[in-house]
């Protein structure tokens, strides 16, 4: 029977929330899922990988030349380990977008990125066009290298028990890139792309220290505060918070749209929201097409009002 | 130091497409056609390269149709110093692949130190091309740059990754693909416009390089996706927060 690689993405602490949202998109490929943690003083990630629901195997490849993911010597490690599977798949994060065209040129593959649906062993859908069109494709390479995205599917449960763990001790050191260092925005707030609320801004935000009305109404629903591209571009938020085309998709169940006119770009990251709200003075803004509620206010008015309010609400 | 930068004529970003009415594929006839707008950052970076000296030479490759010898020419408008392009029909659907083997097969051909590129194109948003021309050309990479600087015989670039910023070094010869806040394109001046159409275009065929460009990925059909339903607009907050409540439950 042929398996299923899923190759894990994490931080040698803690494996990422995309990463269970890929196993389950893997599983409706078929049953026997293994996935690959690949890093250095990982063990904590291991154990986690290991205890997920559905996954029958675990490869540890535990060396520094994986520290960082480089996706020079994950690349060379993965196409080591394809043979007998019929399907590599890896999280359309930045981290997945890097290596799997990687591995894939190196072993003649076509890869099938960002997909949104499994319709078959090998038909897939996934967005192009900034998400203005579904394609569905057929691959007709022998082994498919697919990114997922992870709003599309939900995550595979923790369950606890642990599975067979396998060590890999294949250590590839590409040698010509170096990691230098990481300036990570850090946050009490839930992972953008897998909070339950995004509240997001715009340009009309007109500087940064207004996004902390923002965030005072994320943290009262246990929300995460994202930005377009034009309040990115201003300097008024970090590149991580960016939501659309370029940026993070994400489908919470509460989208609110603060000072955003709605270009396509902005709509590709995050119009699969189940309930999206929209707050901007300009009436006209394309945003309110797409919005299941429509305020128009200005939001330095709405926004207090909103967090004063809330509270009778919530329970 | 020789740049090769490689760019993709796509439909302007502007353009809404639909798929045809048999939805075989996207309708792209009669539309506005631009360079694909990370590409155009990948050709100022290498022109800003060469006007601090450390670039000598910039060469613009492309694939497609006759056509996309407007996109080369705007590259060679925008300070590019010669163009290649890799003529395909009109209508062909040529792979990340493909265009990764062609691109590598330019690569032997021209040895350059430093191959850019933008990180997708906003046609197919695959974001595979430079990955595998790296792959190919058994080079490091660098996705998503938003800062680079050459350094030697090393290029340091700045990555924008989903929690941050990550920085790498390369060794040269390396791939850099491009993300949006590296640079904000200039526009070409009309004597260099004029300039750019004495400037030399080179054609060659996949078939001249021997490479085959037939397709993995069968195109089954294209959809438009099911649209949000067009909501209600509220009169206050008050309103708005009651209906989140008691209509969609979400709050």
């Amino acid at each position: 029977m042929m398996s299923i690689l899923v190759i894990a993405e994490h931080d040698n602490q803690n494996i990422k929330e995309a990463t269970l949202h890929t196993v389950t998109a893997a599983l409706a490929l078929g049953n026997n899922v293994h996935l690959l943690v690949a890093g250095f003083g990982c063990a904590a990630v291991v154990t986690q990988a290991a205890s997920i629901k559905g996954v029958v195997k675990v490869l540890a490849a535990v060396h520094s030349v994986y520290e960082h993911q480089l996706p020079e010597n994950m690349a060379l490690l993965i196409k080591e380990i394809t043979f007998g599977y019929s399907h590599i798949l890896m999280s359309a994060t930045t981290t997945g977008k890097n290596i799997i065209p990687r591995v894939a040129a190196l072993i003649d593959v076509q890869p099938i990125s960002d997909v949104i649906s499994i319709e078959s062993q090998d038909t897939f859908r996934r967005p192009i066009y900034a998400g203005n069109i579904i394609a569905t494709v057929r691959s007709h390479d022998a082994v498919k290298l697919i990114t997922v995205r992870a709003t599309a599917f939900d995550a595979a449960i923790i369950k606890g028990n642990s599975t067979l763990v396998e060590v890999i001790d294949k250590v590839y050191d590409f040698k010509k890139s170096e990691f230098i260092r990481d300036d990570l925005a850090v946050s009490e707030r839930p992972e953008l792309t897998s909070a339950k609320v995004v509240i997001s801004g715009g340009r009309g935000m007109e500087n940064s220290e207004n996004f902390k009305l923002l965030e005072r109404l994320a943290d009262k629903l246990g929300g995460a505060v994202g930005a377009s591209r034009a309040a990115v571009d201003a300097g008024l938020a970090p590149n991580s918070m960016q939501v659309g085309q370029t940026g993070k998709i994400v489908a919470p169940e509460l989208y609110i749209a603060v000072g955003i006119s709605g270009a396509i770009q902005h709509l590709a990251g995050m119009k699969d929201s189940k309930i999206i709200v929209a707050i901007n003075k300009d009436a006209d803004a394309p945003i309110f097409k797409t919005a299941d509620y429509g305020l128009v206010a200005d939001l330095f008015e709405a926004m207090p009002e909103i967090n004063e309010k809330l509270l009778k609400y919530i329970d | 130091m020789k740049i090769i930068v490689s760019i993709k004529r796509v439909v302007d970003y502007n353009v809404r497409v639909r798929p045809k009415a048999n939805a075989s594929a996207v309708d792209l006839s009669n539309l506005k056609m631009s360079i694909n707008p990370f590409c155009e950052i990948a050709v100022e970076e290498a022109v800003r390269l060469k006007e601090k000296n450390i670039a000598t030479e910039i060469v613009v490759v492309s694939i497609g149709p006759q056509e996309a010898q407007e996109q080369i020419r705007a590259a060679l408008a925008m300070g590019a110093d010669r163009g290649i392009l890799i003529k395909v029909e009109e209508e062909a659907e040529i792979e990340p692949l493909a265009i990764a083997k062609c691109l590598k097969s330019i690569c032997d051909a021209e040895n350059p130190d430093l191959i850019l590129m933008g990180k997708q194109s906003i046609d197919g948003d695959n974001n595979q091309t430079g990955q595998m021309l790296a792959a190919l050309a058994e080079c490091p990479q660098a996705t998503f740059a938003s800062e680079l600087f050459v350094d030697g015989g090393h290029v340091v670039v700045t990555r924008e990754v989903d929690g941050g910023l990550q920085t790498v070094r390369l060794i040269l010869p390396a791939v850099v693909t491009t993300d949006l806040r590296l640079n904000t394109p200039r526009y070409a001046s009309l004597p260099n416009i004029m300039k750019a159409k004495k400037k030399p275009i080179k054609e060659i065929s996949p078939d001249d390089m021997g490479i085959d460009i037939s397709p993995r990925v069968t195109i089954l059909r294209v959809d438009v996706p099911p649209k949000h339903a067009e909501g209600v607009q509220v009169a206050d907050v008050d309103e708005l927060l009651d209906k989140l409540k008691n209509e969609a439950k979400v709050i």
